[in-house]
C-alpha cells in the first residue's frame, strides 16, 4: 500500500525555510544564508531503487532565469487541476509561502524582484553536483534524460548539438528519449546516437515506410538494480512530423501508439521486470490519459509541457512526475520494489538554485570548453531591456511581443506570427541583451523568417487549428505547445468551444478594423514546417530590431481576449 | 471565397503544410447509408474488432490504418469525411490464419474512420476512430 506520507517528502524543504519575502541585495544575501545545498539535497533514502530525472534542458548549459507561466488553461477533465493552476492559486494548493524560494522556482508572480533575490537557476554543472550527491547515497541510481536536450542555445545551434552531447555524456545518463533532437535532421541524429554511451529509447519511434519499430531506437531497456529488475520504456514526442518539419526526418513515424506501449509493458513484465518506468516526452495531460489507458506502468517521468510539480500526481496505481525545463529542476524518486511490485515511493523535485548549489568543477570546465570558441561572438551586447522578457504562457509573452514587433518592422508586414513554443529563458529588467540571449529564444534549424500573403479566412483557419492543438478536450489530440503568438492582430478566443468556433473578433490592430476574410494580408513569421522556406534567420531579424531600439520596453499586451475558462 | 486545399497550398511559401480542417464531416450520412446497406440495418456489436489509427495524421495523404477482427469473414473500412466514404473491403476465407489487415488511406480532413466486420455467424461488429488532420507547426 502506498501511503501519501511516503511520498510527501517533497521538494518543499525550501519553502519551510524562508518565510520572508524581499527583493534587492539584502534578500539575496538572506537567501544565500538561509538556503543551503545540504537542505536542497536532504533526502531520507528510501526503498531499494533510485531514479533521477532531468528533461527539456533545451541546450541551457549555464544558469538562466526562467519564469513559470501565469496563464496555463486546462480543458475537459483537466480544467482547474494541476498543472493548470498558476500563480497564487498554485502556491495555495501546495502550501507555498509567498516570496519563498519555492514561489520563485515553481510559480509566477513578482518574478523580477524574486529573480534579483534568488538569482539564476539551472546550469549543467550544478545539476552534476546534485546528480553526484544522489549517486553518493545510491551508487546505482538510474539517470534518465527526457529529451529536448540537444536544442536551444547559440553553441548548441553552431555545433549541431555536440556541446550538449559532450556535457551530458559527462553526467553519465542511463537512457534518453527525444523530441527537438530530430530537428537536427535524421542523418545527424543517427550520427550522434550511434556513438551514445547509453540507451536511446522510444517505443513509438517507427520506420515510416514499413510502419514497424525503427532499428536505431530501442523500445525499452532493462536494468538490474537494488536486487530487482526495472524496465524503462521510452516514449518520444508523439507529434514530431506535425509540430516540427517532418521533411527533416522523413524516415520516421511517431504517434502515441498506446496499444504498442501496452504490449511493451506486458513484454517487460513477462521478462521479469518488477517495476515499469516510462521515460516520456508526451506532455503531462497526455501522460495522465496514457496512465489511465495502459495498465501496469508504475512511474511516468514526464516531459515536454515544461510543467514542474512538487508532488507526483497519481492516476490509478501510476505516479507521474513532471520535472520542469531549462535545467531548473532535478527529480529524485526512490522506490521500494518488492515481491513483484512497487510498494512505496518517495520523491523530491530539487530546484537548482545556481547561487546555492556549488558547480561541479569538472563539468564546469567542460562547459567552458564548449563555449570558449564562441565566447566573443555570443557575448556581444545588442541592447538592454527595461521590461521583464519571458515567453511561457498560453497566449503571449513579452519576448514574443518583441519578436513580433521585430517581424512587423524589419519585414514590413501587417501581421506577425510567432510559434507558441515553451522554451527560452527569461530576462529581468536592467539586463543587457546579448546575442546569446536572442538565440536562447529563437535558435532552431528552421529559423527562416518568411514573408507572405494570407487571406483573413486562412488566418482564422490557422488560429483555429493551433487553438485545437491546445484546447481539444481530449489530451491525445493536443500537441503540447502554446497558442501561436500574433503581432498586429487581436482576437477573442472561447477555449470551451469546438474547433472552428473558438476564434472571433479578429482585428487588424493598426487600423482597428475587423479582419476581412476575403482580403489578403502581408504576414511575417518564422519556424515554418514547410521545406524551402525563404527569408533571413529570425535571430538576425530580432537582433537588428533590438540594435535599432537600443533599450527595449514592451508594453502590456491586451490584444487577445480569453473567455470560456 | 471557396477555400480549396489547392489554394491553401498555393499560398504556402513558407507557411503551413496543408489544411483541410474546416467544418464537420459532411458525408457522415453517406457512411451511415452504406453501413445500413451492408448490414441490412442489423444491430452492430462492439469489442470483437480492433481498429488502430493515429489520433493525429502525420500526413493526411497516407494514413496507416489496421484492423483485426478474429472470426470475421469480411471487414470494410469507411472514412466518413471523404467524398466517397467506402475505402476498402477485406475478405477472409476459412483458411485465413488471421483476420487482420493493414492499409494506408487518404483523409481529406479531420474525420472518423469506421470499420465494420461481418462475422462467421452473420452478425456485425464495428469500431471507429477519430483521426485529426491538422496544419500543425507549433510544438513545445
Amino acid at each position: 500500500m502506498i501511503s501519501r506520507r511516503d511520498f510527501l517528502q517533497v521538494g518543499m524543504a525550501a519553502s519551510a525555510l524562508v518565510g520572508a519575502s524581499g527583493f534587492g541585495n539584502w534578500a539575496r544575501l538572506a537567501a544565500q544564508q538561509t538556503l543551503t545545498q545540504d537542505q536542497l539535497l536532504e533526502f531520507d533514502t528510501f526503498g531499494n531503487v533510485s531514479l533521477i530525472h532531468v528533461t527539456d534542458i533545451h541546450g541551457q548549459l549555464k544558469p538562466i532565469h526562467f519564469r513559470e507561466p501565469s496563464v496555463n488553461i486546462g480543458v475537459g477533465d483537466n480544467k482547474g487541476v494541476v498543472p493548470h493552476i498558476t500563480g497564487a492559486d498554485f502556491r495555495r494548493a501546495y502550501g507555498i509561502a509567498d516570496g519563498s524560494p519555492s514561489h520563485y522556482a515553481l510559480s509566477s508572480g513578482d518574478f523580477s524582484s524574486l529573480a534579483q533575490a534568488y538569482g539564476r537557476v539551472g546550469g549543467l554543472d550544478r545539476m552534476a553536483t546534485v546528480i553526484n550527491a544522489i549517486r553518493a547515497d545510491r551508487p546505482d541510481a538510474i539517470l534518465l534524460d527526457g529529451g529536448d536536450t540537444w536544442h536551444g542555445s547559440y553553441t548548441c545551434h553552431k555545433t549541431a548539438g555536440q556541446d550538449m552531447v559532450n556535457v551530458m555524456n559527462a553526467l553519465k545518463p542511463d537512457a534518453m528519449t527525444f523530441h527537438w533532437e530530430f530537428t537536427l535532421g535524421s542523418e545527424r541524429v543517427a550520427e550522434i546516437i550511434e556513438g551514445l554511451p547509453f540507451a536511446a529509447l522510444g517505443q513509438n519511434i517507427f520506420d515510416a515506410e514499413w510502419d514497424e519499430p525503427a532499428e536505431l531506437f530501442k523500445p525499452y531497456k532493462m536494468f538490474e538494480r537494488g536486487g530487482t529488475k526495472i524496465a524503462v520504456i521510452g516514449q518520444a514526442f508523439p507529434y514530431m512530423p506535425i509540430a516540427n518539419p517532418g521533411w527533416m526526418f522523413p524516415e520516421y513515424s511517431f504517434g502515441i501508439r498506446d496499444e504498442n506501449m501496452a504490449a511493451m509493458v506486458q513484454e517487460v513484465r513477462a521478462a521479469g521486470a518488477e517495476c515499469v518506468v516510462v521515460l516520456s516526452h508526451n506532455g503531462f495531460d497526455v501522460d495522465k490519459k496514457m496512465a489511465s489507458v495502459v495498465p501496469g506502468i508504475d512511474v511516468i517521468l514526464s516531459g515536454h509541457t515544461h510543467d514542474a510539480l512538487p508532488e507526483p500526481v497519481a492516476v490509478g496505481e501510476t505516479i507521474i512526475l513532471p520535472s520542469g525545463s531549462n535545467g531548473k529542476f532535478v527529480t529524485r524518486v526512490d522506490l521500494d520494489i518488492r515481491d513483484g511490485r512497487m510498494m512505496g515511493y518517495r520523491s523530491k523535485l530539487i530546484p537548482i538554485f545556481s547561487d546555492v548549489i556549488a558547480p561541479d568543477a569538472e563539468v564546469a570546465a567542460l562547459i567552458d570548453a564548449q563555449r570558449a570558441p564562441y565566447a566573443a561572438e555570443m557575448s556581444q551586447v545588442i541592447g538592454q531591456t527595461d521590461s521583464l522578457l519571458y515567453r511561457r504562457g498560453n497566449f503571449n509573452g513579452t519576448w514574443d511581443d518583441l519578436i513580433c514587433d521585430a517581424l512587423l518592422s524589419e519585414r514590413d508586414a501587417e501581421i506577425a506570427l510567432s510559434p507558441g513554443v515553451r522554451w527560452g529563458p527569461s530576462m529581468i529588467p536592467g539586463q543587457d541583451i546579448t546575442r546569446e540571449d536572442i538565440f536562447g529564444v529563437t535558435s532552431m534549424s528552421y529559423g527562416e523568417a518568411y514573408r507572405t500573403e494570407m487571406t483573413g479566412e486562412f488566418l482564422k483557419i490557422v488560429l483555429e487549428d493551433v487553438a485545437d492543438n491546445i484546447f481539444n478536450p481530449d489530451p491525445y489530440y493536443q500537441q503540447g505547445g502554446d497558442m501561436v503568438r500574433t503581432g498586429g492582430l487581436g482576437y477573442r478566443i472561447d477555449v470551451s468551444k469546438p474547433q472552428g468556433s473558438r476564434i472571433s473578433n479578429m482585428t487588424l490592430l493598426s487600423s482597428g478594423e475587423a479582419i476581412d476574410p476575403a482580403r489578403g494580408y502581408v504576414v511575417a513569421g518564422w519556424a515554418s514546417v514547410n521545406e524551402d522556406t525563404e527569408g533571413p534567420q529570425i535571430w538576425d531579424v530580432v537582433e537588428s530590431h533590438i540594435a535599432k531600439l537600443g533599450t527595449v520596453t514592451v508594453q502590456e499586451n491586451n490584444s487577445v481576449e480569453v473567455v470560456g475558462v | 471565397m471557396e477555400l480549396t486545399r489547392r489554394k491553401i497550398l498555393a499560398i504556402g511559401t513558407g507557411t503551413f503544410a496543408f489544411a483541410g480542417v474546416m467544418g464537420l464531416p459532411a458525408f457522415a450520412s453517406l457512411t451511415d447509408d452504406a453501413i445500413a446497406e451492408m448490414t441490412g440495418g442489423a444491430e452492430m456489436g462492439e469489442g470483437a474488432i480492433t481498429l488502430t489509427a493515429p489520433e493525429i495524421a502525420e500526413n493526411g495523404n497516407t494514413v496507416p490504418i489496421s484492423v483485426d477482427a478474429p472470426g470475421a469473414v469480411a471487414i470494410t473500412l469507411f472514412a466518413d469525411g471523404n467524398p466517397v466514404p467506402a475505402v476498402a473491403t477485406f475478405k477472409f476465407g476459412p483458411l485465413s490464419a488471421s483476420r487482420s489487415a493493414s492499409t494506408r488511406i487518404r483523409l481529406a480532413k479531420t474525420q472518423n474512420v469506421v470499420a465494420v466486420a461481418q462475422m462467421e455467424d452473420g452478425s456485425f461488429q464495428h469500431a471507429s476512430a477519430n483521426v485529426k488532420v491538422t496544419i500543425g507547426g507549433c510544438g513545445g
